[in-house]
């Protein structure tokens, strides 16, 4: 943190290292290392249950871990980890608002939590609400909100104390497409004001839109790290055939393998990985019982690469 | 949990691992608490009128079914009648009501069901700060519902000097007590089941055993040995006096013992509320 490196390189807004946790005997989280720098968007991308949350829950400092170091805004958490949590703000995977009170009283009480005075929060209201989209619905009971505007009015409440990290704990799960598009227009207009922000989300369309850099998370490990783009290119053929329909892995097992440079069998489903397309559409295109989809290779493909298994099957 | 600490992976160690965190230490609270008091009053607010209606009128029935329609038949206890008699004892009941419900069927909703506590513990408020702010909203209520009974008091025409007043600040102490023993068993709860179960077993029975109908001496003597140390008697014991318009006795014993469960039970529930969601 100190010493003559710290004037060149500013330190990292949240740093882990080696993060063991434990629940019973049963490692939650083994050994992961990441570091979020100033102003990036950052995912922690995995399948349920790959310990996603329970970083993100070591990070904030609400459950202790068996080994490694954590620094959340320059505090040794959990022993910080309130003084870090005053500019930090999260978006919780669970709504949580309080049912009992309108959109800006859940702001305003909230505001509270941090020591922020009434006048303060009801002066910053109008613009929080505006970025939430929410301002028509100022003076409306939680019940009245939608899944999405609930989600979006969680994303202003998370920034009622002005926070310089802001963490995400899978900001679209359960939302239907177009409310997920508004929540990620918003988080792209934070990045664009320079907020600093941690995400996890086992959605792969979601990380790639989003996050500058990613760690794959399976199973407590981080089994890659680097911007989807460049792990894309490092790992996975550029262009990939789903092979689907009657026969289709058994078509892929022999006839396939041989016109593309590797297949992976998933369910029901042959993922064909090639740098050129063109021979296995042209074969696909005469044998009618299968069906299949071109398309460019995705964090979906690596995933598959690095585990084995779909990260679909998982949830 | 926390002790079993597998060896250091051989980074630059912090020097006693901050990683952990201890269950069973003092509680360590902030001003951060009263935002958390703060909340609740703003909920109870919105639903003000059903709340003090919901106070008044049960235990008023009490008072004017047993007081007239039981205490026709008999003779002056303790040298009053029985309706002024069993005005400070249903006057302590309600008080122990308002805290057990806010801290019992609230706390744990706001717990599990609503995960308001989550939503807090996100901000730099601590778990011991939040049950410091139940702790006082629970003997705020316990005031108000205490203030509201006295007034109910008064119109039916017991207690007749200021010091009766008293009675407010002795139902804010006792209503700490109340709540902090709930909210052990909140942090303990496995269910909605839990609570009724300690409603069942633990607080009506404490109604019987605190001389709230009849004097502790009617009890046989061993029941009278465990009674003296029920929070719900040693309430009884201070108010009753000052709603006949008597000096009540025992007055150090019974405020420390109020203040002893307060504090112990704070304690504990504090500890066992960091274990169950400080994991």
């Amino acid at each position: 943190m100190t010493g003559p490196a710290a004037a060149v390189v500013p330190a990292p807004v949240l740093s882990v290292h080696e993060l063991r946790k434990l629940y019973g005997a049963v490692p939650a989280v083994d050994g992961v290392s990441f570091a979020v720098r100033q102003g990036e968007c950052y995912g922690l991308l995995g399948p349920n249950g790959a310990g996603k949350t329970s970083i993100l829950r070591c990070c904030l400092g609400l459950t202790a871990y068996q080994s490694g170091r954590i620094d959340l805004l320059g505090q040794a958490v959990p022993a910080g980890a309130r003084i870090a949590r005053q500019r930090t703000g999260v978006v919780p995977q669970v709504d949580n608002l309080d049912p009992d009170f309108t959109v800006e009283e859940n702001l305003v009480v909230y505001g509270r939590y941090f020591g922020i005075d009434k006048q303060t929060i009801r002066a910053r209201i109008p613009e929080l609400l505006d970025f939430a989209n929410l301002s028509h619905k100022i003076h409306a009971r939680i019940g009245e909100l939608s899944g999405g505007m609930k989600r979006r009015l969680m994303l202003a409440r998370a920034l009622v104390n002005d926070p310089s990290l802001v963490l995400m704990d899978e900001p679209t799960t359960g939302l239907d497409p177009q409310a997920r598009h508004l929540i990620w227009e918003r988080l792209k207009q934070l990045m664009a004001r320079g907020k600093t922000i941690l995400l996890t989300t086992h959605f792969m369309d979601e990380a790639e839109r989003l996050a500058d850099r990613i760690a794959v998370i399976d199973r407590g490990r981080k089994i890659a790290e680097g911007s989807p783009r460049d792990l894309i290119r490092a790992h996975i053929e550029p262009q990939v055939v789903e092979v689907f329909g009657e026969g289709a892995t058994g078509w892929a097992r022999t006839r396939g393998q041989s016109m593309v440079s590797r297949v992976e069998i998933s369910g029901e489903t042959a993922f064909c990985y090639t740098v050129d397309a063109e021979p296995v559409l042209h074969e696909l295109a005469l044998r009618h019982g299968l069906r299949y989809l071109h398309r460019p290779a995705n964090l979906e493909d690596l995933f598959l690469k690095l585990t084995g298994r779909e990260m679909r099957a998982d949830w | 949990m926390t002790q079993r600490c597998p060896p250091d992976t051989g980074l630059a160690a912090p020097e006693i691992p901050s990683r952990v965190l201890a269950f069973w230490t003092v509680p360590r609270v902030s001003r951060r608490f009263f935002p958390v008091w703060q909340r609740n009053l703003l909920v109870w607010r919105r639903y003000l009128l059903e709340r003090v209606l919901s106070n008044i009128v049960e235990p008023l029935i009490t008072l004017v079914a047993f007081g007239y329609g039981l205490g026709a038949f008999l003779p002056q206890i303790d040298g009053v009648q029985y309706l002024p008699y069993l005005a400070g004892g249903t006057l302590c009941v309600s008080v122990m009501y308002s805290a057990k419900f806010e801290s019992l069927w609230g706390a744990y909703s706001r717990m599990e069901v609503q995960h308001t506590w989550a939503a807090i513990m996100n901000a730099p408020v601590s778990i011991d700060d939040i049950l410091l702010g139940e702790l006082a909203w629970a003997a705020t209520k316990s005031l108000l519902t205490g203030a509201v009974m006295l007034l109910v008091v008064w119109a039916l025409g017991v207690a007749h000097t200021p010091w009766a007043l008293l009675v407010l600040p002795l139902s804010f102490l006792a209503g700490m007590s109340f709540s902090a023993m709930a909210l052990i068993v909140n942090a303990r709860a496995k269910g909605w089941d839990t609570l009724s179960t300690y409603f069942t077993v633990v607080v009506t029975p404490m109604i019987f055993l605190g001389g709230v109908f009849f004097p502790l001496s009617r009890l046989p003597s061993w029941l009278q040995e465990i009674s003296i140390f029920l929070p719900l008697t040693a309430l009884v014991q201070l108010v009753r006096p000052l709603l006949l318009d008597r000096v009540p006795e025992a007055v150090g014993f019974n405020l420390a013992l109020l203040l002893f469960y307060a504090l112990a039970c704070y304690f504990v529930a504090v500890g066992l509320s960091r274990r169950r969601l400080l994991r």
